[in-house]
């Protein structure tokens, strides 16, 4: 069974919900990221998300932007992303990694050669942000022929039968952007988060995971008795802004507070 | 290209449902936007069979921004250059100055027909910062607009122009520091108050149906022309020529002649330093097709698909992407694009005020240098039609430094 689904299966089981913490690769330096991968891992991350640098990053907030902005004054590169997974394989070869960017780096690369190669690197899943599932249908295809899952998002905007499309596409898990805005902003309000994921799991089958606006251990909590899953990225991104390469050890500890507030979720 | 080797289509009607110009358009953007968009599109397609709506849209081109804009036989400088008889249209002489509020009109009236009381805007040499500004006002909307820190500094007075018209001018410090960026930043801000905000886009690219509308409203440009041209000259214009930064002045102008027979249509990009330097902003010239703010288009991008840095002497230019139809009739071969450098369009500039009392904006100098090139090619009784996008007032700080003179 894929990484991703093996996880999901998993906690599934021991009814709790999954951690996804994200960092973006190559901040502060290249030579960091593997370890701050593992860093996360050791904190109870169960799937880690690596952002893939982009010079324009949309539907990024400022903190995320600058973190793009850091690695590609270091030539990160798509290519190199990959080569970093492939680093993290030598030491971890359970915890499911996901690339997280934008398309045209993908794009560059070509589809099919992206797809293997990644597939090769040990990646598990691919959520490309500015490929809704009316442009997506080809590369979600072509990861899928290489045993990754494309990984979509869902809005509070998006409709039922927009999700229905969305559906056809996914696979491993869908990404519920909690509130409207970029990443980094505001804070959530949880109780339309949970009536729109009860409603949204009448017309899904895989697991939904929540991001944008989770920041500290009381709001993964709340996540987590709603979703499948509680992604937190601006939040670590911001740790890793403000101590560099030292940041291991603070995500870390950051890391099993959450954890342990979301396992207390159901208690 | 001989005349009669134009691929002039028998039919042309794009963007198709999906918003694609062939392989080029789409709508790529996150899903947070993906119903805004949705919304947009329909509201648009109401619009435009509404009566009501189309002849207010008409009565403020008249009334308000002073259309139809006249077209010129520049004589002294066709006789300068010795060749075919050089015609502009005139959409300098626009209020505000440019071709850009045909736009802005447009969607300010469709934001208030959808009922959104705020507007924001990207803006780079600030003519669509200042035309989105402008329409803010005269609708009593609220006003932000995007604008890159390098640009702000470039353009001083044109960010007093908008100021002065009540809208806020937010300096954007991300990235590049340019049109490319602020457009990010006015994505980002739609996206976070999409409820109340219309976003007015101020190019013929981004997501669909963005090419579309603002295709859609600069059309008048080469509609006017049409009719125009026959009053003036009794006859088409052999060539059309345009500049294209994100390509609206252009499209405007070419899309009314696509299935005109025997028109020859040249789009001139930025070229910088020169094109060889790879300092420039002619992707249509020099890039490949990738996608970036919403669409897929031809791209200035580096091998890993990163944007890479754009050069002109003109802020208005200075954007790595283009529309996505203009992609679109590269590729069939309907438009032909080329560059001017810098300095051919700095002195086109010149020699169109001391010939002609008109000066231009930097923008459309990149026109007028083509026609400059072109024109002692071609036979007297050949007429090129410029579209002179835009007036140069806001430039002339630019160009004084150049000539090394302190105002």
């Amino acid at each position: 069974m894929a990484r991703i689904q093996t996880v999901f299966s998993r906690l599934k089981s021991q009814q709790k919900q999954a951690l996804i913490p994200y960092i973006t690769a190559g901040d502060p330096h290249p030579a960091a990221t593997v370890g701050l991968m593992h860093a996360l891992v050791a904190g109870g991350a169960d799937i880690v998300e690596l952002g893939v640098p982009f010079s324009d990053p949309m539907a990024d907030g400022p903190v995320i932007q600058k973190a793009s902005e850091r690695a590609l004054a270091h030539g990160v590169s798509l290519t190199s992303v990959l080569d970093m997974v492939r680093d993290f394989r030598r030491r971890d070869t359970e915890t499911p990694v996901v690339l997280m960017g934008y398309a045209n780096p993908v794009e560059a690369m070509g589809y099919e050669v992206f797809a293997k190669a990644a597939s090769e690197a040990g990646v598990d899943g691919v959520l490309t942000v500015d490929l809704p599932p009316e442009e997506a249908a080809a590369l979600s295809d072509t990861l899928k022929a290489h045993g990754l899952d494309p990984i979509f998002l869902l809005a509070p905007t998006t409709p039922d039968w927009r999700v229905a499309e969305v559906a056809k596409h996914a696979a491993g898990y869908v990404y519920y952007v909690s509130l409207k805005g970029v990443t980094g902003a505001a804070t959530l309000d949880i109780d339309s988060v949970a009536s729109k994921l009860a409603h949204l799991r009448g017309q899904l089958s895989l697991p939904i995971g929540v991001g944008f606006g989770i920041r500290d251990a009381a709001s993964a909590q709340a996540v987590a008795r709603i979703a499948d899953s509680v992604i937190i990225g601006s939040r670590l991104v911001q740790e890793v802004e403000e101590h560099g390469a030292d940041a291991a050890v603070r995500l870390t500890a950051f890391l099993r507070e959450v954890r342990s507030a979301m396992d207390a979720a159901r208690q | 290209m001989h005349i009669n080797d134009l691929p002039v289509p028998d039919v042309y009607d794009l963007p198709d449902a999906r918003g694609r110009f062939g392989e080029y358009g789409g709508i790529y953007v996150a899903e947070t936007l993906m119903a805004a968009l949705d919304e947009l599109k329909q509201e648009y397609a109401r619009a435009k069979a509404d009566k009501a709506f189309m002849d207010e849209y008409r009565y403020e081109l008249k009334h308000y921004v002073g259309r139809p804009s006249p077209i010129y036989h520049a004589k002294r400088w066709s006789e300068v250059l010795g060749g075919a008889q050089i015609y502009l249209k005139r959409e300098d002489l626009n209020h505000t100055g440019a071709h850009k509020i045909n736009n802005t009109i447009g969607q300010a009236l469709l934001a208030r027909r959808m009922g959104k009381k705020r507007v924001i805007a990207e803006t780079g040499a600030g003519q669509h910062g200042v035309a989105s500004a402008t329409v803010a006002a005269r609708y009593g909307m609220e006003c932000v607009v995007y604008m890159g820190a390098e640009d702000v500094q470039r353009q001083a007075a044109n960010v007093y122009r908008m100021k002065l018209m009540g809208a806020t001018v937010v300096p954007v410090t991300s990235g590049s520091r340019t049109l490319k960026d602020a457009l990010n930043e006015a994505m980002r801000d739609w996206v976070t108050n999409v409820d109340h905000t219309f976003y007015i886009l101020g190019t013929a690219a981004g997501p669909h149906p963005y090419p579309m509308l603002v295709r859609d409203f600069q059309a008048v440009i080469g509609e006017e022309s049409k009719v125009q041209m026959v009053e003036m000259a009794g006859r088409q214009p052999d060539v059309v020529v345009a500049c294209v930064g994100g390509g609206s002045n252009a499209i405007g102008m070419f899309y009314p002649y696509i299935q005109v027979p025997g028109v020859r249509m040249i789009g001139v990009e930025a070229g910088g330093d020169g094109v060889e330097t790879g300092r420039h902003a002619a992707p249509l010239s020099a890039g490949r097709p990738g996608v970036l703010h919403g669409n897929r288009t031809y791209l200035m991008q580096d091998a890993h698909g990163q944007i890479i840095e754009t050069h002109s002497i003109s802020a208005g230019l200075d954007y790595p992407g283009v529309g996505p139809e203009h992609s679109y009739l590269k590729d069939m071969g309907r438009v032909e694009y080329t560059a001017a450098n810098d300095d051919e369009a700095l002195a086109a500039f010149h020699e169109l005020c001391r010939t002609e009392g008109i000066i231009p904006a930097l923008e459309s100098s990149h026109a007028l240098a083509y026609a400059k090139r072109l024109a002692p090619t071609l036979p007297r009784d050949q007429i090129i039609l410029v579209n002179l996008s835009g007036r140069g007032d806001k430039d002339i700080p630019t160009v004084a430094k150049l000539s090394g003179i302190e105002l």
